[in-house]
């Protein structure tokens, strides 16, 4: 017998199927969120013969991708998702619109008819590149078996490098024929001559974002996900303490500055504090980090900032001077930018100490003290604001929160302080209503030792309900607190603002028994009606670590969200909550 | 303002969508575009012409860059450039009409390239002034098609746009 050569032994051949698993290995993934079909079966007969990458079957697509949403805003790593061709590529869609609004890091792969037929309308066919390119950061269609390892590692690349994003990957089934097989390898380096992310921030232009912080007499940071995004929460605690600003940050930035701590003054916008807008409306040095000037944040343009210097610091070069121009454009990561400003800090900027700093704090305090977020305590029917406040005392503050789409997400935005980065999971961009539930999942999966609850409205929750089921498989012990006001409130909150209380079909009719509801799905319902029950029920619900409970409460159907700028309005012209001193 | 943008690109399917669903998506206003692969084979080089104020124009630059598949690019508006774009134009050209035609082509430089009984085939290059200059002094019912390439562009100067 011949002595086998070296090569002989350390090439493999695998399928098409085999090399998709394959790289999903080499690239780390614990979590692939799915659901089969025909264009996709190749693959899962090699996810069958495998453990390693660990399947999870959802019920609809929409819940994988918000799955693997969650799952990737709450660790970092990307989410991966896997659908078959047609439906189930635009039951995705939606899911992969909402990662792309809020740069959230996934790879979705998508099963598409065998490639000869494309373009022949076949069974199950849609132009799923097509279909996606808006709403992705990349996409790919792979025509040969070979192209799959270099097109996996790309699409891994391009969505967690940067300003991270979706990344689809339509593979025809033909591709991954378990019959033809190929010698596999995995590129260890990728380069695209045509993507360059930046790596570092211009030092001059740090520089002097840097002296004219100094010289600020009403400075105040203004931050968003892209300090998440770039894990720089250490970074921004230090510089924002060292130089005794206030801070501010959007829906999405939450969390990455303590929420507790006293120079952070809220979230802004639309439904911010009325200190932190009344500081964005004077201040005279908005330092903007990793946050993209959306309008539920601005107002106004015109009036926007009218007397500050705009210091600007995001990755996407588009982002920045979009929809406000920007006096000091620093384009580069958070983190290293961050570090550097940290950097030119300590080596001998002397920080004054100065009066108009503590005059600019007297000022914010003075705003602070008018307690803009003030809702009635004596209620006797539950306030939603009383609920996640109650929901922060049960957890410690400590539990990753994910959110639908309204008033109880403003709610739990406003009163649940987040003190850490990636524990509030919400759909900011695009606010799709069902996110909640999905993300949880992904979120559980993420930390399963974790304490994860989903806040949520009973018209958001009915969007993706079916994960009740994928929740029991899995055993995802989540806690599901229903702020139940009886209407889609966010909708009606604007009907009764600007229609004249025409509540054109935001009245939630039918709704099911929820607590049977969570029952028939093998979970713990619970309906609380009162408030004096509120607080017992959660440590009840929080003490079944190995159930998911169903919370329906049962909350004031006529709150409304407040502060409140209306769209197109600056910011110091909100309304105010009818109880607060400062109607 | 009209800004004239070469870019380079990847030569792959899809390139092409990329750019002209970005123009849509985003309502920025597309004058022309051509495409046509390169010298190298991997790469297209494509000529855009669009409208709008400086904040705009930057946005474009930028989300083109933006683009996976964009290379380089380059917004020739910003500095001297030639620009020519080719016209071919077919106008009747019976009896008492061959001479203004003959006249014509010879004021701007064209070339008769086809003719027939009744029809000629000119073509003419330059700045996009001068082919609509042309289709204005032709007489409007002698002509029977117009068919334009949109305008290329190239910076002068040593700087090229290469990778
Ligand atoms: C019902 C409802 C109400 C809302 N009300 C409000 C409100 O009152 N206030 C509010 O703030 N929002 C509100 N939103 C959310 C809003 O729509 C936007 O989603 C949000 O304001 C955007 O947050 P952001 O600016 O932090 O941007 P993100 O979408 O988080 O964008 C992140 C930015 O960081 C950049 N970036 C990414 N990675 C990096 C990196 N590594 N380095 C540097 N930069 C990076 C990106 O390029 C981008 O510009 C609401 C949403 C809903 C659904
Ligand atoms: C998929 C989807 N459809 C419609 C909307 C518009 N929308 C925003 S909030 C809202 C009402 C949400 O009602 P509910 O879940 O009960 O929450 P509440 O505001 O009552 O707390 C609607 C319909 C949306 N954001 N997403
Ligand atoms: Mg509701």
């Amino acid at each position: 017998m011949q002595p086998l050569r070296l090569w002989e032994v350390v090439v493999v051949e695998l399928s098409g199927a085999e090399i998709v698993i394959q790289c999903l290995k080499e690239e780390g993934v614990e979590y692939i969120f799915g659901y089969p079909g025909g264009a996709v079966l190749h693959i899962y007969d090699a996810l069958f013969k495998q453990n390693d990458v660990k399947h999870i079957l959802v019920r609809h697509e929409q819940g994988a991708t918000h799955a693997a949403d969650g799952y990737a805003r709450s660790n970092g790593k990307p989410g991966v998702a896997l659908v078959t061709s047609g439906p189930g590529a635009t039951n995705a869609v939606t899911g992969i619109a909402t990662a792309y609004m809020d740069s959230i890091p996934m790879v979705v792969l998508t099963g598409q008819v065998p490639s000869p037929f494309i373009g022949s309308d076949a069974f199950q066919e849609v132009d799923t590149v097509g279909i996606t390119r808006p709403c992705v950061k990349h996409n790919f269609l792979i025509k040969d078996v070979r192209d799959i390892a270099s097109t996996f590692r790309k699409a891994f690349y391009l969505a967690t490098s940067g300003r991270p994003g979706p990344v689809v990957i339509d593979i025809p089934k033909d591709v991954t024929d378990p019959n033809i097989k190929i010698p596999f390898s995995y590129p260890k380096k990728i380069k695209m001559r045509s993507y360059n992310p930046v790596a570092k921030g211009h030092l001059g232009q740090i520089k002097k974002a840097v002296d004219l912080m100094l010289a600020a007499e009403k400075p105040v940071f203004y931050t968003g996900g892209g300090v998440i995004l770039d894990n720089a929460d250490k970074e921004l605690v230090e510089l924002v303490q060292m130089l005794g600003f206030p801070i501010t940050s959007t829906l999405m930035g939450l969390g990455a500055y303590p929420g507790t701590d006293k120079q952070f003054i809220g979230m802004l916008g639309m439904h911010g504090t009325y200190e932190a807008n009344m500081a964005m409306h004077e201040t005279d040095t908005l330092i903007a980090v990793g946050a993209r000037f959306d309008d539920r944040v601005t107002g106004q343009i015109a009036q926007f900032c009218p007397n500050a210097t705009i210091i600007h610091i995001d990755i996407d070069p588009s982002s920045i001077s979009k929809n406000v121009r920007v006096d000091i454009p620093i384009v580069g990561p958070v983190k290293s930018v961050l570090g550097d400003m940290l950097q030119v800090l300590k080596d001998g900027k002397q920080i004054p100490g100065s009066d108009a700093i503590s005059k600019w704090w007297k000022q914010i305090e003075e705003w602070r003290g008018k307690r803009c977020l003030k809702y009635d305590q004596n209620s006797g029917i539950i306030k939603p604001q009383f609920a996640v406040e109650t929901l922060y005392r049960v957890t410690k503050g400590d539990a990753f929160v994910a959110s639908d789409v309204g008033q109880h997400q403003m709610f739990a935005a406003q009163f649940y302080r987040f003190d850490k980065p990636r524990r509030w999971i919400n759909s900011g961009g695009l606010g799709t209503m069902g996110f909640g539930l999905p993300a949880g999942m992904g979120i559980q999966l993420a930390h399963p030792k974790a304490e994860v609850a989903v806040i949520t409205g009973e018209a958001s929750i009915q969007m993706c309900i079916q994960e009740l089921a994928t929740c029991k498989q899995y055993n995802l012990p989540l806690k599901i607190l229903l702020l139940n006001n009886g209407y889609m409130g966010m909708v009606r909150q604007w009907q009764e603002f600007f229609y004249d209380g025409r509540y054109s079909h935001s009245y939630v009719d039918s709704l099911p028994d929820f607590v049977k509801l969570a029952e028939s799905f093998g979970h713990v319902g619970m309906k609380i009606e009162k408030p004096g029950e509120l607080e017992g029920a959660m440590q009840e619900a929080f003490a079944m670590k190995d159930r998911l409970v169903f919370m329906d409460v049962v909350v004031d159907p006529t709150e409304n969200v407040y502060p409140m700028i209306e769209a197109g309005k600056g910011h110091h012209e909100m309304h105010m909550s009818p109880g607060s001193e400062l109607v | 303002m009209r800004h004239i943008i070469s870019i380079l690109m990847e030569n792959e399917s899809g390139a092409l969508s990329r750019v002209a669903g970005l123009f849509s998506a985003r309502g920025y206003n597309i004058e022309s575009l051509t495409v046509a692969p390169t010298e190298d084979p991997t790469l297209s080089r494509m000529t855009l012409v669009t409208r709008g104020d400086e904040a705009i124009i930057e946005q474009i630059t930028k989300q083109l860059n933006k683009l996976v598949e964009v290379v380089k690019l380059l917004d020739l508006s910003d500095g001297p450039h030639i620009e020519r774009e080719i016209m071919m134009i077919k106008l009747k050209a019976d009896n008492g009409r061959r001479e203004e035609v003959f006249r014509l082509v010879d004021i701007f430089r064209g070339k008769v390239v086809d003719v027939t009984e009744s029809t000629f085939v000119v073509e003419l290059t330059g700045k996009s002034a001068k082919l609509d200059a042309f289709i204005k002094a032709a007489n409007e019912d002698s002509i029977v098609e117009v068919v334009r390439s949109g305008p290329l562009g190239i910076a002068r100067g040593s700087k090229g746009l290469k990778l």
